[in-house]
């Protein structure tokens, strides 16, 4: 219930599951210092892409390029995934390994469905000559979109594991722990992606 | 799991798991609510030109801000009122490094460039 303290990061099933309890506070602790020393990694490169974004070198510029209602489904669609894999947590919560394994294939479908939008914008910028190389404005936006996509897609791969996990061990301690810390990568991603949008997209169009 | 170990859900006795597990599920649904409309009315600002220049850009500023909290407090379980504390330290100690790196970043620069034009 809520006045239960909760011991670590993310949903907490150790109450459902006594025996989880100190293994799972320990290990998402250090999963979480990870997250943290990533969200460094982010924040200098969003210093930078704030430093290039008017260093267009003669090239396209960001309002010319972004297109707003792609960024805007794009976000929906994160920000879903980031949800549906909240409701895998509950199942996993209660032990409902059909759940688990339903939420996780839709959460993995809408990170896929994500990362491909994304590949379908960069094609389309590459095709009007905004490539990497165009600009440092250019490379600054693609080396930061391209770090969130790949931790999408690395994403996706962990959730890809864990389903053949549950397939041959089900739902043990060990993978228990790991989709608990797999959550709270992927609430992470949307976490990054909300600044995303308002650092890169939002203005770019606003101006 | 046995029967004595009970929750209560509106009024009722239910098995504590079940009634733990509905407040969570209630608890991701509110958290849905939140970032959607946070996120539409970022969008909405831009989109409807309804403010501009440097006020829209600290009004989507701090919405991002707001859905940060909130994807805090609603996804990762997290926020002010719970007994342990680490990992709030750990996130305000990243926001200190944060705000010294990236701060201390954009300053020098945009004083560098300020001074190199003019």
């Amino acid at each position: 219930m809520t006045d239960q303290p909760n011991q670590h990061p993310g949903i907490n099933i150790s109450h459902a599951r006594p025996e989880d309890g100190r293994h799972t506070e320990v290990t998402v602790f250090g999963f979480w210092t990870f997250l943290m020393s990533d969200a460094i990694i982010f924040a200098l490169l969003f210093a930078t892409y704030a430093t290039m974004v008017n260093r267009t070198a003669g090239g396209p510029t960001a309002a010319e390029l972004f297109d707003i209602t792609n960024a805007f489904i794009e976000t929906i669609v994160l920000l879903a995934s980031s949800f549906t894999f909240g409701m895998g947590a509950v199942a996993l919560k209660e032990g409902r390994v059909g759940g688990v394994r339903l939420w996780l294939v839709v959460s993995l479908v809408l990170g896929l469905v994500f990362i491909g939008l994304e590949l379908r914008e960069f094609a389309g910028l590459a095709a009007r000559g905004a490539t990497a190389q165009a600009s440092g404005f250019l490379s600054s936006f693609y080396v930061l979109l391209s770090t969130h996509g790949l931790h999408v897609l690395f994403g996706c791969l962990w959730i890809v594991v864990m389903l053949a996990q549950i397939s041959v061990f089900g739902l043990n301690r060990q993978v228990r722990s790991r989709i608990l810390r797999l959550g709270l990568f992927w609430h992470f991603l949307d976490l990054v992606w909300i600044v995303i949008f308002t650092v890169v997209y939002l203005p770019a169009v606003a101006t | 799991m046995s029967g004595a170990w009970e929750g209560e859900l509106g009024g009722h006795k239910v098995r504590q798991p079940v009634a733990e597990a509905r407040h969570e599920r209630r608890r991701y649904v509110w958290g849905l609510g939140f970032a959607l409309v946070l996120t539409c009315a970022a969008f909405g600002l831009v989109v409807f030109k309804i403010l501009s220049g440097p006020a829209l850009l600290a009004a989507i500023g701090a919405l991002a801000l707001l859905q940060i909290v909130v994807q805090f407090r609603f996804f990762l379980h997290i926020d002010l009122s719970r007994s342990k504390r680490e990992d709030l330290q750990l996130i305000l100690f990243t926001g200190l490094l944060i705000l010294i790196m990236v701060g201390g970043s954009l300053w020098i620069l945009t004083s560098l460039d300020q001074r190199m034009i003019g």
